[in-house]
């Protein structure tokens, strides 16, 4: 009953209400000359500072629904879960290089999406296109999720109703308000935002990972219990410590989720509204602090099971919504208006990467899409707006998933958002140092990539759940014929069969002659600094996106 | 958008710029933290987190060290 929860309803609601005034201020914060731009209103002015970006692309990767699914994960399956430490250590020094080559040649030709830099290197719309489509149904499930993190918290607090509709209303509102500011201002909404989201969340785990263990017994029993469980429990693939089995695909989801972390539209998002590339570099060497904070989040999972927490029922009859331990937990060990501190720092967890993927998502739409195939010669104020007007639909699209369907649905489609935008690499990452693979090339190596992906998704079968597909990332290597229960991670056998059809499909075309377009960057763009000629934003802001190097 | 340059393209080959030998160190926090058999294991336990936490814990700080030494060490000093 929500009345039991009543102290948690309101400091969730005044910490909720709080930011989300903070939102619409945030269009005069760094005021820009003109907010009718493009790099104003989705990409702050290309001008936020090493702390901003920290606390911004920090939001950004980390969101709601890592912090609710990853601990989620632990108290299920145990060390597997933890696969969310290793990600997020090995991506900083793998786009260390990578991101400063991107942040040039896009802050020198005005790129505002990876597709804009594919389109311009390639000389191909069509791949753009693609890398494009790609980007946003990977992110469209993506935001979905952060509604289900949300959820999970006012499920908790007994804010639901009777039917679909009175259930999602305080979602839908919450929504309504991020549309609003996002609408209003832009990326730097979400960029203000960012430092009370991030304040709430260290200050919780803080206290969470202090006095848990001092009310639970200790680390030791902690661990002791978790171990107990799993020992326990007939699953074959669960435990404190990997298995023979598992520990191929431990290593392979980590190196492949980190591969396709900054793919995602939304990180490259918060990586080009960075003022110059020592803020890239910098913030490669400070963001580990959330992965830290992701760690000992993780271990939540545990402390749960210690303390017997028991997930709240899921949406459909039997099932379990293990996405609730999280704020079940809090909502037994702390008081209950630290509880809602706790809660409120989850909520507007979500806020800030929901507001920046659906900026990512609609800038997109208009660079690669409006502006290729719609209209040519999209002024800036008109680029801007069709965005902003995108941002809306994206968010309502996001809404209709969640409400509509099964969250599980969700779940699911963004299991696949990782591994087809895992697809994108070979364009985008290895675009930015070499220009050997031949356009057509790259765009069978993504069909390619594509079809094995899914086909591969679609083998992979969960007995515990009953579900015949797509029941998770996992696929039993037995499938290809080797005679072993071990397993891999989908995307990275996906992009590799996507690399060597790509290669393979280079040296054919290159064999039979066929033109592979023009090079618009230079070499020397790749190292553009801040203060360099013809960065944007220059002096002689004249907003022609392309504009070429004079040679 | 994207007007053809007037001038043939010149192809684009990553040059000296960026190189560095200190960048080849940042292969080790990409190597290291994936491989199990370092950390797949409970003893010794450190605040009774078994080994495989408190090490995967500590590879944090493994790659906040070499990144920041990468940084300190190819940073551009003076002007350019």
């Amino acid at each position: 009953m929500w009345r039991d929860h009543l102290t948690e309803i309101i400091v969730f609601t005044f910490l909720f209400l709080l930011v989300s005034a903070m939102g619409f201020v945030a269009a005069r914060w760094r005021a820009p000359r003109d907010m009718a731009h493009l790099d104003e209103w989705g990409l702050g002015g290309r001008n936020f500072g090493g702390w901003i970006t920290w606390f911004l692309v920090g939001g950004d990767l980390y969101t709601a629904y890592t912090f609710v699914a990853v601990p989620a994960l632990v108290f299920g399956a145990g060390a597997m879960g933890f696969f969310a430490v290793p990600y997020t250590i090995v991506i900083y020094p793998m786009v260390f290089l990578v991101l400063c080559r991107l942040w040039s040649v896009s802050h020198r030709h005005g790129y505002v999406t990876p597709a804009d830099f594919v389109r311009n290197r390639f000389d191909s719309p069509v791949l753009a296109l693609l890398v494009a489509i790609t980007g946003i149904v990977a992110t469209m499930p993506y935001i979905a999720l952060q509604l289900v993190g949300i959820e999970s918290v006012l499920k908790t607090m007994g804010v639901t109703g009777d039917n679909a509709l009175a259930r999602h209303l305080p979602i839908i509102i919450a929504f309504a308000i991020l549309a609003a500011y996002t609408y209003q201002s832009g990326l730097r909404a979400p960029a203000l935002i960012a430092f009370v989201k991030d304040s709430l969340i260290y200050i919780v785990i803080l206290v969470a990972i202090i006095y848990l263990p001092y009310k639970l017994g200790g680390w030791g029993d902690i661990f002791n219990a978790a171990d107990a469980k799993f020992k326990a429990s007939p699953a074959p693939g669960d435990g404190i410590l990997l298995n023979a089995n598992n520990q191929l695909q431990y290593v392979t989801l980590a190196f492949g989720s980190a591969l396709a972390l900054f793919l995602y539209p939304h990180s490259i998002t918060g990586v080009l509204a960075s003022r110059n590339r020592d803020v890239i570099k910098r913030n490669m060497s400070a963001l580990p602090a959330y992965s830290l904070l992701l760690g000992l989040i993780a271990l939540l999972g545990y402390m749960a099971i210690a303390a017997g927490v028991k997930p709240l029922p899921g949406a459909k009859a039997g099932s379990v919504d293990s996405n609730t331990v999280v704020p079940l937990l809090f909502d037994q060990q702390f008081p209950s208006w630290f509880a809602g501190v706790a809660y409120a720092a989850i909520g507007i967890g979500a806020l800030v990467p929901a507001a920046i993927m659906s900026i990512a998502a609609a800038n997109l739409f208009t660079r690669n899409i409006y502006k290729e195939y719609l209209k040519r010669d999209a002024s800036p104020a008109q680029e801007a707006q069709v965005s902003k007007v995108t941002s809306l639909l994206v968010k309502v699209g996001a809404l209709a998933f969640i409400i509509f369907l099964d969250p599980q649905f969700s779940i699911d489609l963004q299991l696949i958002g990782g591994v087809i935008i895992l697809q994108t690499l070979p364009a985008v990452a290895l675009g930015l140092y070499t220009r050997w693979f031949h356009r057509g090339a790259l765009i069978a190596g993504w069909v390619a990539g594509m079809g094995m992906g899914m086909w591969m998704l679609y083998q992979i079968a969960n007995p515990a759940t009953g579900k015949k597909h797509f029941a998770g990332s996992a696929f039993p290597l037995s499938e290809f014929g080797f005679d072993t229960k071990k397993t891999i991670y989908v995307g990275i056998v996906a992009v590799l069969v996507n690399l060597v059809v790509a290669a393979l499909g280079t040296l054919v075309l290159r064999a039979a002659k066929v033109t592979g377009g023009v090079d618009h960057t230079t070499s020397d763009d790749y190292f553009a600094d801040e203060g360099d000629p013809r960065v944007t934003p220059g002096t002689d802001r004249d907003a022609d996106s392309a504009r070429e190097p004079v040679a | 958008m994207a007007a053809p340059e007037p001038e043939a393209p010149t192809p684009a080959r990553s040059r000296a710029k960026d190189h560095s030998p200190w960048n080849w160190l940042l292969f080790i926090p990409i190597v290291v933290p994936l491989i199990p058999a370092l950390f797949n294991a409970d003893s010794p336990r450190l605040f009774g987190f078994p080994r495989f936490y408190w090490l995967q814990l500590a590879w944090i700080i493994l790659g906040v060290a070499t990144t920041t030494l990468v940084y300190q060490m190819t940073k551009k000093r003076g002007d350019r």
